[in-house]
């Protein structure tokens, strides 16, 4: 019963995509952003592994700091799928850092700062006029495909249950 | 939030999201398993994920009193452990005391004094003195709250709450559906 009511709950979610973020099956566009002043990550560099990459609208907000916290509290999860997850952000640098000092996270936070928003875009989740992107996540397949995404409302914490359910979902394609 | 409101349409200027349902939660409530508070074929259902240390859920616990002392026998109320440990560092030992005193039969004494003195958490001493005062057996209950007798079980809570969709605390969980308005009282009345 638990597992249909999974199912019958990830397909409602599934629905839920909207037309401008990029869905499942499309390339993970790739990106080089920093995540301190001198060190730059890119999506190539977890090729072989599923990353979690989470887009939130801004450091220090009350919904993205409760949704990070969530993430940093459940590492343990992820790693249980081998999977890398970072957030990304239209904030600076040292705005970055100062909020995950304060939040003691685990995880990398990337600055889409330069050019303003340009991986958002690229993801589809870039809300011009307000200059922030969208609370988004995707799940990306160790081949760098997009295996999930999903955009929540504005103001609702997505939380973990959906990422989950689609690392599970790739780890059942790769033992089929 | 009333039920016809847990699906909405909501936009953003360029990424769009369409009808939006809130998750369900995906552990039924179990008389022998969960603390139920109330009668238990209550009519209505209100399962709260909580933290001890969290301020939020503090604030939410006066509002439950009240909507419990509200609808009386028509509701029954549910509590979950849901410590996030890296932001809250006595949260969990908390909850070990709660269950510890669950053990006991007085699982709900200990979970209205915690949130009633969450000043206290983190001076086991004072917990302990007062758990006398309510009637527990203090010793048993240090013993089992400092042998981590019931993590697993709070673990357990932890990890069905984040199937179901628990997305910080306190998350509450209105007759099976997440709910996602503000935890006062009457928006949580208008929920049920």
């Amino acid at each position: 019963m638990l597992r249909s009511t999974r199912k019958k709950h990830a397909k409602s979610r599934r629905e839920t995509k909207s037309s401008g973020i990029l869905r499942a099956g499309s390339k993970a566009p790739n990106f080089a952003l920093n995540t301190t002043p001198d060190q730059k990550v890119s999506l190539h560099d977890f090729h072989g592994r599923p990353v979690v990459l989470v887009f939130y609208p801004a450091d220090w907000s009350p919904v993205c700091t409760d949704q990070l916290s969530l993430y940093n509290e459940i590492m343990s999860e992820f790693k249980k799928f081998d999977a890398e997850i970072m957030a990304i952000s239209v904030d600076g640098i040292w705005s970055h850092l100062a909020f995950s000092k304060d939040r003691k996270l685990t995880f990398p936070l990337l600055s889409d700062f330069e050019p303003k928003g340009r991986v958002s875009q690229d993801y589809g989740v870039y809300k011009h006029g307000i200059g922030e992107c969208g609370r988004a996540l995707f799940v990306v397949d160790s081949r760098g495909i997009i295996s999930w995404s999903y955009l929540s409302p504005d103001g609702v914490n997505p939380g973990a249950d959906g990422i989950l359910s689609a690392l599970e979902n790739l780890n059942n394609k790769t033992k089929s | 939030m009333p039920q016809s409101k847990t699906v909405r349409k909501t936009r953003t200027s360029d990424a769009t999201v369409g009808e939006y349902e809130s998750p369900k939660l995906l552990i039924p409530v179990t008389i022998e398993r969960d603390h139920v508070e109330g009668l238990s074929n209550a009519p209505l259902t209100l399962v709260e994920y909580g933290d001890y240390q969290c301020p939020y859920c503090g604030a939410a616990y006066p509002e439950v009193k009240k909507v419990q002392k509200e609808l009386g026998s028509k509701l029954r109320f549910v509590f979950r452990n849901f410590p996030i440990t890296s932001s809250h560092e006595f949260a969990e030992h908390a909850a070990e005391i709660a269950e510890a005193a669950s053990a006991q039969g007085k699982f709900w004494k200990m979970h209205d004094f915690l949130y009633e003195h969450q000043d206290l958490l983190g001076d086991d001493n004072s917990i302990f003195a007062c758990a006398g005062e309510l009637g527990l057996d203090v010793q048993r209950l240090a013993e089992e709250g400092m042998n981590s007798t019931y993590l697993n079980r709070i673990k357990e809570d932890f990890n069905g709450g984040i199937r179901s969709g628990v997305n910080g605390t306190p998350t509450f969980y209105v007759n099976g559906t997440r709910y996602n308005g503000s935890p006062l009282a009457k928006d949580l009345l208008e929920a049920l």
